[in-house]
């Protein structure tokens, strides 16, 4: 293929670029939310994440110690002291009055409108000189720019898993996806054995149903499973779940299995049926360890579509703290939690880290499954 | 068996051959249900015995439940199995009539799991749907034509139509061009893998992380203040006034679209890309010698050879969009004109709880799939043959 660009360079050039670009687009969006849950929620909230590694400009109010703190000194009264609790940050302008909050460099002297003078230092240090014993019992309102280095963090992670219920939605998660992944693979197998390479009435009508069954659309049986499962007391349950997913994954078990085995050569299978082999035990010594890319193949597909549903688990699982799958919660903190992204990103990215992990280390299986069910002849 | 021996077999009638084939058929449904029962039975009962010593960890159970779910599989295509070679052994004196009825029993024993779960799951459900469509709420009494009357004149599910009809369009043309795209542009550099499967991720995430993922973009600051979201940044840096992206009515629906979008191109690309290279050399060599520019290799000679796949990753891409629901509940519920039918049903399920309703919405839904499912029959059955 490379022979039509090999030898033009500009052409290259632009074709890098613009995959380049494509992977920019596909990849930033997640690399964004990654950079945000790893930051401290005060900057989260006031700057872009792409500033991240910038040190970021607030304006906050502070206020100073209350008049009854101050010191007589030489015939003036004197309160100083620290306007930052932690003692990080740099202060960059300062002001005395809301409507100019950075009015004036740290350092310079100014007068305040109740008479005294002020100053706030770079480091947070402030001194408020009066001629008069000040009074009230509110301390001055002190308003400053201050550039903050940046800072990150793993407390939005403890949050979120420990205190937001992340945590134990992960291994509700995990829970339903263990069973709901392995069980329908050896019931699919078999059928698939069975319709590639045995001989009944009917093969090909059934062939064809599970093709049809491959898009009926999830929410055609919600309503109706929903009802069977109240009326035999499954509803709101793990084993309801399980072999909803179980059966909603079957025709592309079938479908995806049945391709492969159909594929397998002729003269192995024909050859053990000649040697006495009976059915049972072509299946189970030759076709299952021959079919184990295929297996692969489905189960991830499986594996994906179980832990990232969201509309089965919430038709048959409950919404309590026991039931309350990942997906379900994310779905939940977008509408408690809309604004607070430190939680929404750290959530989120603990919801997508498995399948993704997953994705990377077993792409190539995904990928001939893909190819099986879609490219014609697979 | 002196007498078998005197007497000639009967002439096969069609009564004879019809009373044959029900005793068959009944045998295969008392092996299956019989083999189906004791291996449920038997892992429910593993499961209680076991459940009694093992520490009630979540997990655990989940193993457990694994474990035993496979195990009952394999016992009842073992036990079955079992049971019909008892029941016709492979031996004696009826070798060959044993052998015809075990091998008519046995494909049905193999598919019976099968079957009998496709049937409760997806097909009884479909029928069932149909029934509960003239049904009213709690889906007990007969209310005729009124749920579809109904459906005909309510706005917000021509909305929901309008909208579904805008995706169609949208998603899978976008999807697939992209997805042509980066192939193209993939297969040509060094380092093309890399970007495959970078462009391919987004595949693994939840339409709702990736809801997520995409609110946070369109998040939006009033005008003035610092815009955290990526997309106002960008439009507040050329000058423009900040918008809250996903209210804006009509135009939010693109936004959730490419949401969609982005998590479909890599599908497409992985598929139009093994079709790309499965084309001739021949043909790309030939084209050369003409003189043709790379771009009239690419849209003269390469895509008309790849029309099936596109085909094919369209219809596939066209059903998802079908069932786009998590996106629309996610991101903005359907409110401000982005209602879509899935979200629709789904908000007649559980808000309106009127069962009645909700199924004539899914029936809608159904009713637009079925021309890509008798298409897609049809292709698998110029497959097979």
């Amino acid at each position: 293929m490379s022979t039509a660009v090999g030898n033009r360079p500009a052409l290259s050039w632009a074709v890098n670029l613009a995959v380049l670009l494509l992977v920019a687009i596909w990849t930033l969006p997640t690399f964004g939310i990654l950079v945000s849950s790893l930051r401290d929620k005060d900057q989260l909230a006031v700057s872009g994440w792409w500033t991240a590694l910038t040190s970021s400009e607030q304006n906050i109010i502070a206020r100073a110690a209350p008049p009854d703190e101050a010191v007589e000194q030489g015939g003036q009264w004197i309160i100083a002291g620290n306007l930052f609790e932690s003692g990080s940050g740099r202060v960059s302008a300062f002001g005395t009055s809301s409507r100019e909050p950075s009015a004036y460099e740290p350092g310079e002297v100014v007068e305040m409108r109740g008479g005294g003078t002020a100053t706030v230092e770079e480091n947070g240090d402030y001194r408020l000189v009066y001629s008069e014993k000040p009074e009230g019992r509110r301390g001055e309102r002190l308003f400053i720019t201050i550039r903050e280095a940046p800072r990150f963090t793993t407390e939005n992670y403890e949050n979120v898993l420990f205190s937001e219920g992340i945590g134990q939605s992960f291994i509700n998660t995990l829970t339903v996806t263990i069973p709901a992944t392995v069980i329908p693979i050896l019931i699919a197998a078999y059928a698939a054995y069975a319709l590639s390479w045995m001989q009944f009435p009917g093969r090909a009508l059934l062939l064809a149903t599970i093709v049809g069954l491959l898009v009926v659309p999830l929410q055609m049986s919600l309503i109706p499973l929903l009802r069977l499962y109240n009326d035999i007391g499954i509803g709101k349950s793990f084993i309801g779940i399980w072999i909803a997913h179980t059966g909603f994954g079957l025709p592309l078990a079938v479908y995806l299995l049945r391709n492969y085995i159909s594929g397998l050569p002729r003269e192995i299978i024909e050859s053990a049926r000649v040697d006495g082999a009976s059915d049972f035990e072509i299946f189970r010594k030759i076709v299952l360890p021959l079919s184990f890319p295929a297996l692969a193949s489905f189960a991830i597909f499986q594996f994906l579509w179980v832990w990232n549903d969201l509309l089965v688990a919430t038709v048959f699982l409950g919404n309590n703290e026991e039931q309350l799958v990942l997906t379900g919660r994310l779905r939940e903190l977008l509408g408690s939690r809309g604004g607070n992204w430190e939680i929404l990103t750290a959530s989120a990215f603990v919801a997508i880290v498995v399948p993704i992990i997953v994705f990377f280390a077993l792409q190539r299986y995904l990928v001939r499954g893909l190819l099986a069910g879609s490219v014609k002849g697979g | 068996m002196a007498i078998s021996g005197t007497m000639a077999p009967p002439p096969p009638t069609a009564l004879s051959r019809l009373v044959s084939h029900l005793i068959t058929a009944l045998l295969t449904l008392v092996i299956m249900i019989a083999g189906i029962v004791i291996s449920v039975a038997a892992a429910v009962a593993a499961f209680a015995a076991i459940s009694l010593v093992l520490p009630d960890i979540k997990l655990l159970t989940a193993t457990l439940v694994m474990i035993l779910g496979v195990a009952a599989c394999f016992g009842y295509f073992w036990g079955s199995n079992r049971l019909l070679d008892t029941l016709y052994p492979a031996r004696g004196e009826n070798v060959g009539a044993n052998l015809t009825k075990a091998n008519a029993i046995r494909p049905w024993l193999f598919l019976g799991p099968a079957i009998v779960i496709l049937g409760l799951y997806l097909v009884y459900p479909v029928v069932n749907s149909v029934v509960l469509s003239f049904h009213g709420p709690n889906g007990e009494n007969w209310v005729g034509l009124a749920n579809y009357r109904w459906l005909a004149g309510d706005a917000a599910f021509r909305e929901s139509m309008r909208n579904n009809i805008l995706w169609l369009f949208v998603v899978p043309a976008a999807a697939t061009f992209f997805g042509l795209i980066s192939a193209a542009l993939t297969d040509r550099i060094s380092w093309g893998n890399v970007a495959k499967s970078l462009i391919f991720m987004p595949m693994a995430i939840s339409f709702i992380g990736a809801s997520v993922i995409w609110k946070f973009i369109y998040d939006y600051r009033a005008a003035g203040s610092e815009q955290i979201g990526l997309l106002n940044a960008i439009v507040t840096s050329f000058g423009f006034e900040p918008q809250a992206w996903i209210t804006v009515p009509f135009w939010n629906n693109f936004f959730l679209m490419v949401v969609l979008i982005w998590i479909q191109t890599g599908f497409a690309m992985v598929i139009l890309s093994a079709a790309l290279r499965g084309i001739p050399e021949e043909t790309i060599e030939a084209a050369i010698i003409d003189g043709a520019s790379p771009f009239q290799i690419f849209y003269k000679i390469k895509v008309p050879q790849i029309w099936g796949t596109i085909a094919v990753v369209w219809t596939t891409i066209t059903i998802l969009v079908l069932k786009v629901f998590d996106i629309v509940l996610a991101m903005t519920n359907g409110q401000w004109g982005s209602q879509v039918l899935a979200n629709y049903m789904f908000d007649w399920m559980f808000r309106g709880l009127d069962f009645g309703r909700a199924s004539t919405i899914a029936l809608v839904i159904m009713a637009m799939v079925i021309p890509i499912m008798i298409w897609n029959i049809r292709e698998a059955r110029k497959d097979i043959k």
